[in-house]
């Protein structure tokens, strides 16, 4: 427990907050990193998945792609993406964008694809056109499983931009790395639990986001 | 190309290391899982510790906690036994709350006739509840096993051997062909063992899978 | 008026849910399509409303083929109710309702207005208009799904089935409260279901349908329970084993009552029998 007792002092002692290198900077190009991946995941994931649940063409394709996907290391991507770009974030970027396709894209035609069939067919019936579906029913329906997605995939992403300072980005990994060089186990962990701290604020943040977007019908009583 | 001719030998002992990683963390998380998701099922007091404690479980990332475990348990930062038990405990927090789900759904009309013959509460969980949570199980082993396969390489950036050592191996050493290698060979790894399980399901749980109709079954 | 001229329905896999069906559902009647499932009744009646186009064949609509107009116009002006109501969950009562008469650019408060005056009408009280899909019983959703059939005042209400997933009593009292919806509305009605009885309560004109969209027989209540044209209709009807052959009997509290052909009562006798007059006529 002395370990954790020195992390907790590591992470107060004012000396680390500031600074480029500070725990105020480190956490910012984390969260940045998690952020851009995730909304640049979300542009492709989303209406791809909108489209393979409103069409039902491609969900082969899109189970298939998911499954492969998510077999695929990341820090394989992120090492082979920085041999080919060069050090720096564009790399790793690239990689924690595909780590976090799958679980956007599942959600997203998962959710449409929930919708009861009778729910549907009534609305067609009533003359909505299939833009007017999609935009009134299936999108608004299949909001808490898009946004369930996105939840993981951002819990995903925040986990795995630690590995982002292994090929000379920033982020909280860096903590990690300059610990493990220098044997500085009190850093590491401080490193680890900051990380852990991210993850869970992401977690509550998504946990209300999909209260919030579950229609009022729907909600349990 | 040449340099996976040359290294064969290499790449062999990294996917043995790999296997021996992963297989044994697979395992103990599903042996696990099943008694923690049964009480999870059965002791109201318990399910939401359980269930909540596998959720923030699921929240730690990987490469801390590989970094933190060694900590707590005394062993060295190279051990891979760290990895091991990481990655059962990620293992744990993926199937707990599938076993415990697949429990509470099942027939309840099928339980109660199976009481109603007279089975006993532990040769009923046996041979009647929990072959029937099966495909809900497997399914849940499959997601485990998919993505163990891929955690073990992040032990490599402490040192741990694993396919993982060809991506930093060859990142500094800037071999494309060697992180590509480590790529195909971790997937391949991941998808035969998902068809693996995806076959012994259709062995133990011959009747979640229909070929054709038996012979002299009214259509 | 509705004209089905030789429609037929097939499908990629083979199976033919309608061979060749022609009929003339005259306006402002209730023309109910009865049979079992598979007689291809759905079918015919989402062809209406072009919610399934015919493979051959024409459906017209006051001499207009549908298969000229857009779908969704088409669709708009056409009422349709289905089995579980189909509502969106995740709008309120009052919302369903308006949902046409909106997709048609009435303002919000007028399709509001609308729908509470269709809500009064279908027999729904006001103070549900706020209330969510999920928190009606199967009865109340019912009857909003008829209100929301109403709600742009069509000529046409296509009903498949729409009173088959409520419990008896609650079905009867949907039925009597169409009938009295309609004897207020004259709408041109097109009623899909399995059940004769239901077919013999609301239809003007009534259609027996065998496999494949088949007409096994046409005609009003009456005609087709007097003069059966096969064993098929008969049986249908329940004729065959004397389900509805009703002859009177004394009870022993004195009554006449009605037996079927299993000797069961059927019903109470409220009239004088012909032939069985006892003096005093007007």
């Amino acid at each position: 427990m002395n370990y954790f007792a020195d992390a907790l002092a590591w992470i107060v002692d004012p000396a680390h907050l500031h600074g480029s290198n500070g725990i105020l900077a480190r956490s910012a190009e984390h969260l940045w990193y998690t952020l851009l991946a995730v909304a640049l995941a979300c542009l492709v994931a989303i209406p791809a998945g909108w489209y393979v649940g409103h069409t039902g063409r491609g969900r082969g394709f899109a189970v298939g792609l998911s499954g492969a996907v998510r077999a695929v290391p990341t820090l394989g991507l992120i090492t082979l993406f920085g041999i080919l770009l060069g050090i720096g974030l564009t790399g790793p970027m690239l990689a924690f964008v595909v780590l976090a396709i799958p679980s956007i894209l599942a959600g997203a035609y998962a959710g449409v694809e929930a919708i009861d069939p009778a729910v549907l067919d009534a609305a067609r019936a009533s003359g909505m056109t299939e833009w007017q579906v999609l935009r009134q029913v299936e999108i608004p329906l299949g909001l808490p499983l898009t946004v369930a997605g996105v939840r993981s995939a951002a819990l995903q992403v925040v986990a795995t931009a630690t590995l982002a300072a292994y090929v000379g980005a920033g982020g909280l990994g860096r903590y990690l790395f300059l610990g493990l060089k220098t044997q500085d186990y009190a850093q590491m962990l401080a490193g680890s639990l900051l990380v852990v701290a991210l993850a869970l604020i992401s977690e509550a943040v998504f946990s209300t986001v999909q209260r919030f977007t579950t229609p009022a019908g729907l909600r349990t009583l | 190309m040449r340099w996976v001719v040359d290294n064969v030998d290499v790449l062999a002992s990294r996917t043995f290391a790999h296997l021996a990683i992963a297989l044994p963390a697979i395992a103990l998380s599903v042996l696990l899982a099943v008694p923690l998701g049964w009480l999870a099922e059965r002791f109201r007091w318990l399910r939401s510790p359980l269930l909540t404690g596998s959720g923030l479980l699921y929240a730690i990332p990987s490469l801390p906690l590989f970094v933190v475990l060694p900590l707590v348990i005394g062993t060295g930062v190279r051990d891979p036994l760290n990895i091991v038990i990481a990655l059962t405990l990620y293992g744990l927090a993926l199937m707990v709350p599938s076993v415990a789900d697949a429990l509470r759904t099942l027939d309840s009309r099928v339980l109660d006739s199976a009481n109603a013959l007279g089975y006993g509460p532990v040769r009923r969980f046996f041979t009647v509840d929990l072959p029937l949570a099966g495909p809900t199980l497997l399914a849940g082993v499959r997601v485990v096993s998919v993505s163990t396969i891929s955690l073990v390489t992040v032990g490599a950036v402490l040192g741990v051997p694993s396919l993982g050592l060809l991506f930093t191996d060859g990142f500094q050493r800037g071999i494309i062909a060697e992180v590509v290698a480590g790529i195909v060979l971790t997937v391949l790894l991941a998808l035969l063992l998902d068809r693996l399980l995806v076959l012994v399901g259709r062995v133990v749980l011959p009747w979640t899978h229909q070929p054709s109709r038996p012979a002299g079954a009214a259509a | 008026m509705i004209e089905f001229e030789n429609v037929a329905k097939h499908y990629p896999d083979g199976t033919v849910a309608v061979a060749d069906f022609s009929a003339r559902l005259p306006a402002h009647t209730t023309t109910v399509l009865v049979g079992s499932s598979g007689c291809g009744k759905t079918t015919l009646l989402r062809m209406v409303n072009r919610m399934v186009d015919p493979t051959s064949g024409r459906v017209l609509i006051d001499g207009e083929d549908v298969a000229a107009q857009d779908p969704v116009k088409l669709r708009r002006r056409i009422g349709y109710v289905m089995q579980h109501a189909g509502l969106l969950p995740h709008r309120k009562v009052i919302d369903n309702i308006a949902t046409v008469p909106m997709l048609n650019g009435v303002s919000r408060a007028d399709a509001h207005s609308r729908a509470l005056d269709l809500m009064d009408l279908v027999g729904l009280d006001p103070k549900l208009a706020k209330r969510y899909p999920s928190q009606l019983s199967g009865g109340q959703q019912q009857r909003v799904g008829v209100a929301r059939g109403l709600a742009s005042d069509p000529n046409i209400l296509l009903m498949d089935e729409p009173f088959g997933a409520v419990d008896p009593l609650v079905r009867r009292d949907l039925q009597q409260e169409l009938l009295r919806v309609q004897s207020e509305l004259g709408k041109t009605i097109v009623f899909v279901t399995h059940d004769i009885d239901e077919a013999l309560l609301l239809g003007d004109q009534i259609i027996i349908l065998a496999q494949g969209g088949e007409v096994a027989q046409r005609g009003t209540g009456t005609e087709i329970l007097t003069t059966p044209a096969d064993a098929f209709v008969s049986q249908f009807l329940g004729i065959d084993h004397g389900g509805r052959a009703l002859h009177p009997q004394s009870s022993s509290t004195g009554a006449t009552i009605l037996v079927d052909g299993y000797g069961r009562a059927a019903g109470i006798l409220s009239g004088a029998l012909p032939g069985h007059t006892t003096g005093t006529q007007p």
